[in-house]
Order: C-alpha cells, then structure tokens, then sequence
C-alpha cells in the first residue's frame, strides 16, 4: 500500500518529467539553428503590384494559366483581376468572372448565379481593378498546417508544393487567408502561384510580369538594395493585404483602398 | 523475466523495428529540415529541382525579335510597344521547331479586354480608347480595319 508522502513523491516527479518539453531532450545542432536563422541567403523574391496601372485585361491571367497548365476554362486560376466599383450610395460591388480570364469587358457586375448588376456611370465614385496573387508569406500558415511536409518555403521566400507528397487533405486551401490555393484539377493536389519558379530561377520574369503591357505587376529581389523594385518598397507607400492576420505577405501594393481585402 | 511478460514485449519490439525499417525505405533520403527551419522548411529537397525543371513556354519578346526584327521595330514605333508578341501569337515553346507556326488570335473577345469601353476615370482603363462591343461592328474581326502592330496605321488592304 502507497502512503501519502510517497505519493506525493512520485506525483512530484511525474509532474517534473511531463514538463519537460520533447525538444529539451533533444539533441543540440548548431546546423539547424543556422538554417532556422532567415537571412543567410541572397534572394527573397518579392511581388510588387501597382493598381493605378492595372486595366483588368487580364492579359497576365491568361499567359499564367497557360504557362503553368492550369486547365484554361476550369474556374480554378493562380492569379485573377478583382474589380472594385463604389457607387455613391456607400455599397461596394466586387467581381472577377472566372478570375477575369478574359478580362473585363462590359460594366455589368458579375453576380454568379443572380443577373449581372448594371450600374449607372454616374453613380460610380470609384472604380478600380486590383490583381491578386499568392502572397509567398514569410509565415506562410498554408505551410503550418501541412500534415506531410508537401509544401514548404525555400530558402529565397517561395512556398512550393510537392505534387508527389500531398495527399490532398485540403488543410492549405482551408488555412491561407487570402484563397490563393485550390486543387489542381488535373494532378489533384493542392495548386498555387509559385511565382513561376521555373522562370525566376533561369533569370525571367514570371509570366504575369512579362504578360502585363501596362507595367501594373514586378517582380523583384528584396535582398538586392539596387533591385528596382526593393528601390519602390522602400521609398514609396506601399500597402499588403490582411495585416492584421500576421502573415507578413510579400506582395506590395500601390495605390490600395481600404475597401480591397 | 515470465514469458508472459516477454512475448508482447518482443513483439512490440518488433512493430518498432518494422516501422523504422518500412520508413527508412519509404521516406526519400533528402527529406528532412532544411534552410527555413522545421516550422516551413519541413520538405523533400528534390521537389525544388522538379519545379526549376518546368518548361519554360512564354519565351518573351528578347526571343522572337531575334527572327522578326522587322515586326518588333513595327509595334515598338507604336500604340502597342508594350504588348509582348506572344499575348496574340501565342507561346512560343519550341518554335520555330516545335510548333513550326504559332496561331494568331484575331478574336475580337481579345482586343475588347482592353477596348471595350469602361469609363472609371479613377482607373487607367477610362483613359483607354473603347467601344462598345454590343454595337461597333459586330460582324467584324477587328484588324479587318486596325492593324495591331499599329493601330495609327491604314490597314493593308
């Protein structure tokens, strides 16, 4: 039979050992703590959006789609044009038909199933067009939720999937703030914008920069302080999109409203 | 020990030992930790390769104005300067080998994405010149009379 005070001890002891974290007893690696350190490399590719210039050809979405087969008529796309119209009344209208593919042609907002709205010239405050794309956050929580290590952030800032691990749980879709992701319709694994790694890293630029004729998208290195782009990012007044989430996305806008989420 | 004891320990054992030797032949040897930590960097290393390795199908002005100089001071002289050639040709991908031609896209769904008519004076799209698809000569295909290459130029009948 247990008395008190050896229960008391060995409750002591048990308590001790649970609070010891499972990371304690693991081995130090100087390696490791390096490599968690950000910074040691060169690149980190940043995406640099001027919504002044963009006309909603969606000229880039097109050239994105097919450079990256992403089936072109499937409602699924890597980077899509959003239209935001303001009219006088306060209400906000925001459309994208099938991600603005093909582009924006007619000043009837999109509603989905219901009509398209018609909205008088003169009631229009503000009308505007914003591209949207993955945000390559530097706490990506797409990859946090990842159960099998499919996708990841390499070392200059791009978060991949890897097509042959993900089972297709959906976690990612479900977990990044701004919808960037979906399932690829074809290969059946998660989908996203990687920034065209394939052209950056042979020294393109991705297929949406080349794409857009009004200079409304760039893509640059923020590691390189005489990298135009970085120049912008750090003189001018840029905005990122869902701050308050944390995620520190590497998308920069000018020109943003504060009606574009 | 009884052998009560040590049979399910044995074979505990033995599931163990089985696992780590199923996972040491399944998991690839380059996954692991890599430079951004165990948090985001959790990956098989090989699959960067695999993304770098892409083909690459938009090869971009710099690669067709080396036959078609003629085209490219054309519609660098105009309007256009600023649309790549693939956006209505095509990608280009392994031409002039593969394909031998590209198609051109002459679809008026194509010029009107920045030509039909939108007038937001608060965006760059009011300042474009546009009609309205509905009514501007619908039977038509646009270059039957603007020239893409230079919208200021006569058609060539």
């Amino acid at each position: 039979m247990i008395n008190r005070r050896d229960f008391c001890k060995k409750a002591l002891l048990v308590a001790g050992g649970l609070a010891i974290p499972l990371t304690a007893l693991e081995i130090f690696n100087p390696r490791r703590l390096r490599a968690e350190k950000s910074g040691s490399g060169k690149v980190r590719w940043v995406f640099l959006v001027d919504t002044h210039k963009c006309v909603g050809c969606g000229l880039c979405v097109r050239a994105c789609k097919i450079e990256n087969e992403v089936p072109y008529d499937a409602n699924v796309t890597r980077t899509w044009v959003e239209r935001y119209v303001v009219t006088k009344d306060g209400k906000i209208h925001v459309d994208s038909p099938k991600g603005a593919l093909d582009g924006f042609t007619s000043t009837k907002i999109d509603q989905g199933a219901e009509h398209p709205l018609e909205i008088r010239n003169e009631d229009i405050d503000k009308a505007f067009f914003v591209p949207k794309l993955c945000n390559q956050c530097d706490n990506p929580p797409c990859v946090q939720v990842c159960p099998v290590g499919a996708t990841y952030q390499t070392e200059d800032g791009v978060v991949l999937v890897d097509r042959s691990w993900c089972i297709g749980c959906g976690y990612c879709i479900m977990g990044c703030p701004y919808g960037v992701r979906f399932f690829h319709p074809v290969h059946r694994v998660a989908e996203k914008c990687n920034f065209c790694y394939h052209r950056i890293s042979k020294g393109m630029k991705s297929a949406c920069v080349d794409a857009c004729p009004f200079g409304a998208r760039r893509i640059g290195n923020i590691k390189d302080p005489n990298d135009p782009v970085t120049k912008i990012i750090m003189t001018e007044r840029v905005a990122i999109l869902k701050e308050e989430y944390g995620t520190k996305p590497q998308v920069f806008y000018l020109g943003l409203s504060r009606e574009v989420k | 020990m009884k052998n009560h004891v040590l049979r399910p320990l044995f074979l505990v054992i033995g599931v163990v030992l089985l696992f780590l030797a199923a996972r040491t032949v399944l998991v690839p040897a380059d996954f692991g930790v890599h430079e951004r930590g165990y948090m985001y960097g959790w990956y098989r290393k090989g699959n960067e390769a695999e993304w770098k390795a892409v083909k690459v199908k938009y090869k971009t002005v710099a690669y067709c104005k080396e036959c078609h100089r003629d085209k490219y001071d054309d519609i660098k002289s105009s309007p256009h300067a600023n649309i790549e050639c693939e956006n209505c040709h095509g990608p280009a991908l392994g031409h002039p080998d593969d394909p031998p031609t590209l198609s051109i896209d002459r679809r008026r769904e194509h010029c009107i994405r920045c030509h039909a008519r939108l007038p937001y004076k608060t965006s760059g799209r009011g300042d474009i010149r546009g009609i309205n698809p509905l009514t501007h000569h619908v039977e038509a295909e646009c270059t039957m009379c603007h020239y893409p290459h230079n919208p200021k130029r006569e058609v060539k009948k």
